[in-house]
């Protein structure tokens, strides 16, 4: 790729702007500022959904509840054990940064272990299977999580702290683009791909197919969780029904908008989107356009529905994903992935 | 007596399960009753499986525009039935009904998964999602978000001499017209040309066309028929459970998914299998203290399934050619 | 054209049509409003927002407030989410600039939009949150409903009181953060005044189950003189009507959640027998309840349920408080806000406390042919 060589001053460079765009975060209205967070969270979950769904070709559907694991984590560690914490190091900048990417990494990890839970049943099967199957973990998830009393079950969890800032949620975007670029570009990282194209003729080459479907769960769900536990710390309050299959489909909707594969169609997808469906917020106070329009631009979903079903009629490979080579479709070309249906006559 | 409280402290061990044997009973029917719905909806995952080996997700959908039919079209039909003739009036809405179906899911194969033949699976299945969520928000613009109760199409009693066990005459009707219409099922796919045809299809596609096979029509009869099946479904379940609302297709949807896998995804008989077992298996659970993890059982059920035995209980491993 | 192209296209047209917002007369006074349009509880929330509207009519008819300007509502959709009010209720006090809030029903969408508020100094009145820490957020918060600490307790007494039954089974909403917090705290009440729970069982609401039998069958064998289903009437119908259909004959108890029109239709004569407590009877023959329910109908065409008259009732105490604080200053309306005593409202005489919380009578109806009548006043 053209900036392999300088990919880390880039990160370094996104870290620092961060912090700068932090310092006058005051200036913007609050209601911008939640905005431009959320489009930092949402980037970073579109790039750890492609890393799973693009790069590796699994389909994933249950992303949401990892994000779920790494919000309850870390709204639960950065609430119930602050105080002890705190007492030893001072209330300050340092030791608020490092309690809070403690529980960010805690949540993290604690979400990427449900990564591998997840992604162990998942080296069997493909396909729509694997499709039902994690969105069966994530609705178990957040089944889990509601009867959870300790963390506020259907009640949900407030009060937690209000941590997060334009300078954690655009280093953590950094972060995580950079390490699923600089993965799936390397030597071992095109694994990946491999298994993605031709899950069975990467085995036949001894590609360990099972080490980079699990890697790539791992992986995924932790910036999933480091990006819920973000979240929590912004809108100050979670509920188990905010992390169920519909928010799942909204990040699958940015990853295939973007083009599976393609990390920097990821992200600004994930930008596209989460503006676009802000915007509709205003579309419904324009008194001038037709009632029924303004209706229907309330009705969020069925905007993504019929994004989605245009998509995948017009443009399957997302806006910035690649043509596939002739005879290559997109998704792979192994014989089980393919309808088994010549192309429909005219 | 049993005695399922909360209160007492021994209980979450064996007690939960232990029940007398006329709440056992009681239980079962209502497991039966329950997995009847599951079958039906089954159904129509598995058959459009078992040919295109591609799960419509919208089907669930499909189901909840069947129970809306009913109840738009209740009103203008049954007056019309009076007297000898009024048993008529609840098979003409469950008749129509299904023709409404499986119209809907025609149009819906044309436009949205037709195009997408030559596509990897995931686009359709993409679409399919599309789709349904699109069925599911739009039915809530439409017809309102709020239930509509729907209305009694057949009196609903419970059936004398029964002893302690309750069973409703609607629970009866829908175990009936669910046996009748798998009857109905099995017999098209074995002895008509047009199921030889699907089967012929689900075989070998390419074979199939070689030997004639009009692939289009035969793919839209099955989606047809599929969605008539679910359309039958949402009538039955909507006389049994008369709150009807745009969502009401998802959950029933993705456990009927369930339950097909259960059974061993493209095979008829075991969809309904697995409807039943689905059903009872959740019955059990509800009434136990562990009810709140109900929905959750039906998804650990299918992935301890797909773990352990993929194929479900009645079907044949596939062979994947490279 | 290549992607770039495409980003700058984009972008532009949003630009543009952004900018075409039109402006708002200077004059008005902006009150903001968050419900659940669409969603799992859009019912609830188009029928509160249809309560406030009304009220804002009346009042902009009347002469509106601080001396003819007109109150102009801003409503946004949470779309029954979480995550979703607190960008809504960000964008009605920075963008719209909203000098106060109506919202939410649901607690945990209250409790998400509060400290928000608070941290704003925006006064907010919730019209239907019951639960007891959506007011303990701030001083800025407010409810004008009861909680369900309270009520509760309402059931729980008549229960044992007017019932005289000991021996009680619940089958509670394990989705709902109100149907598990009533149970709680009709146990804590029941419990310690000599009753018994025989049973406990959930379900998960929202329209996603809908099938009983299992823990009805279950209940039935427990032999409750009662079931409390502090649930909402979505639910409450079918429980009762597939509870008959198992041979259970024991009266069902339930709350606010079963307020509405659509109780009936659903369970119809199931219902029979049964007692609720809610906030106010349509056929209350209070003029002040007859009149809404008049006006409602005639804007409507429905009947009102429970929550509109909630909504109405938010909307003209905060009016009332605008007015008596003289101006729009969030920490004026506040103090009015918290002076309200005895207002007639059409869910009874509110007193807001020093909790914030509505004080006031809860009434318990019985169902009997498709009518909810009135049976007792509780009050607090």
């Amino acid at each position: 790729m053209k900036y392999r060589h300088i990919k880390k001053w880039i990160l370094l460079a996104g870290i620092i702007l961060s912090a700068v765009a932090s310092h006058f975060s005051g200036a913007i209205n609050s209601y911008y500022l939640q905005i431009v967070i959320f489009i930092g969270i949402n980037i970073t979950l579109a790039v750890s959904l492609n890393l799973i769904n693009g790069y590796t070709g699994q389909f994933s559907l249950g992303h949401a509840g990892f994000m779920a694991i790494g919000a309850y984590v870390s709204a639960y560690l950065s609430t119930e054990h602050s105080t002890a914490f705190f007492k030893a190091f001072g209330t300050n900048f340092f030791s608020i940064a490092l309690l809070f990417i403690g529980v960010l990494i805690a949540g993290g990890l604690v979400a990427s272990v449900a990564g591998l839970i997840v992604g162990v049943p998942s080296l069997r099967l493909k396909g729509d299977y694997l499709a039902i199957v994690t969105l069966g973990f994530g609705e178990i998830i957040r089944v889990l999580i509601q009867n959870t009393d300790a963390v506020g079950g259907p009640r949900g969890y407030s009060g937690i702290a209000s941590y997060t800032t334009i300078f954690w949620t655009y280093s953590v975007v950094a972060i995580t683009i950079y390490v699923v670029v600089s993965l799936v570009d390397s030597t071992y990282g095109r694994g990946f791909l491999t298994v993605r194209d031709d899950e069975v003729a990467a085995e036949a080459v001894g590609i360990n197919t099972t080490r980079y479907k699990v890697t790539a769960f791992v992986l995924g769900a932790f910036f999933a969780g480091v990006a819920g536990g973000l979240y929590a710390h912004s809108t100050t309050y979670i509920n188990p029904s905010g992390f169920d299959f519909q928010r799942s489909i909204e990040i699958v909707i940015m990853v295939i908008l973007g083009g599976m594969g393609s990390t920097a169609g990821v992200t600004f997808a994930a930008i596209l989107l989460t503006l676009l469906l802000e915007y509709l917020r205003f579309v419904s106070g324009y008194e001038w356009l037709p009632e029924i329009v303004r209706r229907i631009a309330q009705n969020r979903v069925i905007i993504y529905s019929l994004v989605l079903i245009a998509l995948m009629l017009l443009r399957p490979q997302g806006l910035f994903g690649r043509l596939p080579r002739r005879g290559i479709p997109v998704g792979g070309m192994s014989a089980s992935r393919r309808t088994k249906l010549p192309a429909a006559s005219a | 007596m049993s005695t399922c409280g909360m209160d007492d402290k021994r209980f979450l061990g064996y007690a939960p399960l232990r029940m007398t044997s006329t709440e056992f009973f009681q239980q079962l029917i209502n497991g039966l009753s329950l997995g009847a719905f599951y079958a039906l909806i089954a159904l129509g995952y598995t058959m459009v499986y078992g040919v295109l080996r591609f799960i419509n997700f919208a089907h669930g959908d499909v189901f909840m525009i069947g129970a809306f039919s009913g109840y738009y079209l209740s009103p203008l039909l049954l007056p019309h039935f009076t007297g000898w003739m009024t048993p008529l009036g609840p098979i003409s809405v469950l008749v129509l009904t299904m023709l409404i179906c499986a119209l809907l899911g025609i149009a819906i194969e044309k436009i949205a998964y037709r195009p997408l033949r030559s596509q990897p699976k995931l686009t359709v299945l993409i679409t399919a999602i599309g789709v349904s969520l699109f069925l599911e928000y739009g039915g809530q613009f439409v017809f309102g978000a709020d239930p509509k109760s729907f209305p009694e199409l057949m009196p609903d009693r419970a059936l004398e001499g029964t002893g302690a066990l309750t069973i409703t005459t609607t629970q009866l009707a829908a175990f009936i017209v669910t046996i009748s219409l798998l009857v109905a099922l099995t017999f098209i796919v074995k002895r008509t040309r047009l199921g030889m045809a699907m089967r012929a299809l689900s075989n070998n596609a390419t074979a199939a066309a070689l030997m004639g096979v009009n692939i289009d029509t035969v793919v839209s009869f099955t989606f047809g028929l599929g969605s008539a099946l679910a359309g039958a479904g949402g009538i039955l379940f909507a006389l049994s459970y008369p709150s009807i609302d745009p969502l009401m297709g998802l959950l029933p949807g993705i456990k009927a998914f369930v339950a097909a896998v259960l059974g061993g995804i493209g095979n008829i008989p075991g969809a309904a299998v697995g409807g039943i077992v689905l059903g009872v298996v959740e019955t059990f659970v509800g009434g136990s203290a562990f009810s709140t993890y109900r929905d959750a059982i039906a998804f650990a059920l299918l992935i301890i399934i797909l773990l352990f035995r993929p194929t479900g209980i009645f079907g044949r491993a596939q062979i994947e050619k490279v | 054209m290549n992607p770039f192209t495409r980003y700058i296209i984009v972008s532009f047209l949003f630009a543009t049509v952004g900018l075409l917002a039109l402006p708002a007369n200077a004059q008005d006074v902006v009150v903001g409003e968050f419900a659940s349009l669409t969603g799992s509880e859009a019912t609830f929330g188009v029928n509160s927002s249809n309560g406030v509207e009304l009220a804002k009519e009346e009042i902009n008819n009347a002469g509106g407030v601080l001396g003819g300007r007109k109150i102009r509502i801003i409503i946004e959709d949470d779309q029954s989410k979480p995550g979703q009010p607190s960008a809504a209720v960000k964008k009605l006090i920075a963008n719209d600039k909203a000098v106060a809030i109506v919202g939410e029903i649901a607690s945990s969408r209250s409790l998400e939009a509060a400290p928000i508020c608070q941290e704003a100094k925006i006064p907010m009145v919730s019209p239907g949150s019951t639960n007891p820490s959506v007011t303990e957020k701030g001083d800025y918060i407010f409810r004008v409903c009861f909680i369900d600490p309270f009520q509760g307790t309402v059931m729980a007494k008549f229960a044992l009181d007017n019932l005289h039954t000991k021996k009680v089974a619940i089958l509670q909403d394990v989705k709902s953060d109100y149907s598990k917090g009533l149970a709680q705290f009709f146990k804590e009440y029941f419990t310690s005044h000599g009753g018994q729970i025989v049973i406990d069982r959930s379900y998960t609401g929202g329209g996603t189950d809908k099938d009983f039998r299992a823990q009805l069958t279950a209940i039935k064998a427990a032999q409750p003189d009662a079931i409390f289903v502090p649930g909402y009437y979505t639910e409450a119908g079918l429980i009762a009507k597939q509870a008959r259909s198992l041979g259970i004959k024991v009266p069902l108890l339930g709350g606010d959640g079963w307020d509405s029109p659509k109780l009936t239709e659903i369970g119809g004569s199931a219902l029979d027998g049964c007692y609720f407590s809610t906030h106010f009877s349509v056929q209350d023959k209070n003029p002040k309840v007859q009149d809404f329910v008049k006006k409602y109908q005639g804007k409507f065409h429905a009947l009102p349920d429970g929550m509109a008259p909630l909504g109405y009732d938010a909307m003209t105490i905060l009016a009332q408080a605008i007015n008596t604080a003289g101006s729009t200053d969030g920490a004026k309306v506040r103090d009015a806000l918290a002076n309200v005593k005895n207002y007639p409202g059409v869910t009874g005489n509110i007193t807001i406390d020093e909790k914030r919380n509505a004080t006031k009578s809860a009434v318990v109806l019985q169902v009997k042919a498709n009518q909810a009548n009135f049976v007792a006043t509780v009050p607090p």
